[in-house]
């Protein structure tokens, strides 16, 4: 049963409604692909048993002839997530043994689609990272491996366990979250696709809070099409989350066949970084060319304030992360350490909870929040993020959608740039802006490096216009074509 | 703006995370690093801006004061590190 795994979410469900295969054979070769996984550390939880259940249901409504959007379609849960009665431990040790009285909006959302649940990935330690080097529960490896060198490669992150379970074939889909780019550069070392929404396009309600003003939910997997898929389904406005906006959801899905003829494509200089690496370049260069031969037309822009992103996003999340991570105190969930006092408890509670990159921002956030530094720190960040957006919306009066590269480089070696926590935030600086302004953007792979790694460009859209994202990116795709496969694939070969 | 180590025992008091005394200097020159490199965004004339606390370009929504929820006393204590007779447990907090 290899070959079910390697389906798309498209062709799964047509195969499903045209009763090639039945929801179950689906959920059982997916089960023995994420047990074949394991050596990845992709998945904390397995939940085989959920899995048979929720795919015998949905059997029962294909053959009645109700199958929903995502009817018996096998994915995969970042643990950021809460999942009722599943532990959810956002990949600290603090929240060791949670498990939620309550269902996220977004999952609920999906298996009220009639997806089925594989379990819980692996993540960066509250969303905190972009290696998958910093969950307390290990680090996840990159199923992909570079040409004549063995070492294992990390998957990027956050959404490190989704992404390298989905380009294992380790689930069909996965949720991922995105704060400064915790769904693209995955995507993007990975070779997947992945989709951060307009923030309030999903709600945030049982996700696990990271920095609550940039948050948001999205798709991964391996066609554009699928995250269209897949975020209609996840999408909607939610009464428990103020944030979410209360606009309807467009046929995603659709909008991946839209022509790009005479949209303009906006390419911002200041994406141009010196010294970087002449791959990624020549990828840009590419895109641009693909998407002028789809009868697009390019327009150089300006992002005058981009190199500024990446320092005032180190301002305004570890801020935010520092007030939402008040509430990990050992009275209500997860671990406590005792202390003498109550105060003496807590201290210790959050010493032992917290790993070091964890603790590292709250106590940047602590500090730009403190009396005396406040203005000088997190007044003047949320000053340059309105520039930012200003920056963004200007542009936007002269093109449809933005070009860049994903990120600065492919995977590198698990254990690389752990010295230095500037370098490591380096990882995000083509992704960070459109995080500040609210903007949906998607990477898609669209080659492969010098040494065999996969490279994504980014398609970044006007305010809930994922529907041009969309179409610019399928036409990417493609035009790309990319079809190369990583060194393991728990689910064998299509 | 560089950190002393009196400093970030202060900060990580104020942020109830015990720092062992012999961590206090390294994270001092991390964290030092980590604000030199965010001080660039002095470079960025910001007179007269507004702050941007969200993007969500909407009013607060208001709702009716109900009850919508509750009833789960039990499921929540559940996950209590310490619980008893319906309520959470923590250290004496009065002499």
């Amino acid at each position: 049963m290899t070959g079910l795994t390697g389906l798309t979410i498209a062709a799964a469900r047509d195969g499903l409604r045209q009763k090639k295969f039945s929801a179950r054979e689906l959920a059982e070769a997916h089960i023995a692909a994420v047990a074949a996984a394991r050596p990845l550390n992709a998945y904390l939880v397995e939940t085989p048993e959920r899995t048979l259940a929720m795919a015998a249901d949905a059997d029962k409504r294909l053959a009645a002839g109700e199958g929903r959007a995502l009817e018996g379609l096998p994915i995969g849960i970042k643990d950021l997530f809460c999942t009722e009665d599943v532990a959810t431990t956002a990949g600290s040790r603090i929240l060791e043994g949670f498990r939620p009285p309550y269902e996220s909006t977004v999952t609920a959302n999906l298996w009220r689609a009639g997806a089925v649940m594989l379990g819980k990935l692996n993540m960066d330690e509250f969303a905190m990272g972009s290696a998958n080097v910093t969950s307390a529960f290990g680090a996840v490896e990159n199923p992909w491996r570079r040409r004549h060198d063995n070492r294992p490669l990390v998957p990027g992150g956050s959404s490190g366990g989704s992404a390298a379970a989905v380009a294992a074939r380790a689930a069909l889909a996965a949720t991922g979250t995105d704060t400064g780019g915790s769904i693209r550069q995955p995507a993007s070392f990975c070779g997947i696709v992945g989709l951060k929404p307009t923030y309030g396009r999903c709600s945030r309600w049982g996700i696990v809070a990271f920095a609550s003003s940039l948050d948001q939910a999205g798709p991964m997997t391996r066609t554009v099409r699928d995250a269209a898929i897949m975020l209609g389904a996840m999408a909607g406005h939610d009464a428990k989350d103020s944030t979410s906006a209360p606009i309807a959801v467009p046929d995603f899905e659709a909008a991946c066949a839209r022509p790009v003829r005479g949209l303009r494509i906006g390419i911002p200089r200041e994406y141009r970084l010196d010294g970087g690496p002449a791959e990624i370049e020549a990828l840009w260069q590419q895109g641009r060319r693909w998407l002028e031969a789809a009868g697009a037309s390019i327009v150089e822009i300006s992002l005058p304030l981009t190199k500024y992103a990446l320092p005032a996003y180190y301002i305004i999340a570890p801020a935010e992360a520092s007030s939402n991570l008040a509430r990990y105190d050992g009275v209500r969930f997860g671990l406590r350490v005792p202390g003498e006092s109550l105060e003496a408890m807590y201290e210790e509670t959050r010493g032992a909870g917290f790993g070091v990159e964890v603790r590292r921002r709250v106590l940047i956030g602590t500090y730009v929040l403190s009396a005396g530094y406040y203005d000088a720190y997190y007044l003047k960040a949320q000053k340059v993020r309105t520039l930012i957006a200003r920056d963004f919306a200007s542009a936007f009066e002269n093109c449809d959608a933005i070009l860049t590269p994903t990120a600065p480089s492919s995977a590198f070696a698990i254990g690389e740039k752990m010295d230095d926590p500037v370098a490591m935030y380096l990882n995000d600086v083509f992704t960070v802006p459109s995080s500040l302004a609210g903007l949906p953007a998607i990477s898609l792979p669209a080659g492969l490096s010098d040494d065999g790694l996969p490279l994504g460009l980014q398609v970044i859209g006007r305010a809930f216009d994922e529907e041009t994202v969309l179409a610019v990116a399928a036409a990417l795709e493609a035009a790309a074509g990319f079809s190369a496969e990583p060194a393991f694939l728990a689910g064998g070969r299509a | 703006m560089a950190l002393d180590k009196a400093t970030v025992a202060r900060i990580a008091a104020l942020a109830r995370i015990k720092v062992p005394d012999g961590e206090q200097e390294h994270l001092a020159s991390e964290l030092s690093n980590i604000l030199a490199w965010i001080a660039q965004l002095n470079e960025v004339p910001t007179e007269g801006v507004e702050p941007m606390a969200s993007v969500a370009d909407m009013r607060l929504p208001v709702r009716d004061d109900v009850v919508t929820d509750g009833n789960v006393r039990e499921r929540i204590l559940a996950n209590a590190p310490q619980a008893q007779r319906g309520f959470f447990v923590v250290p004496k907090v009065v002499e």
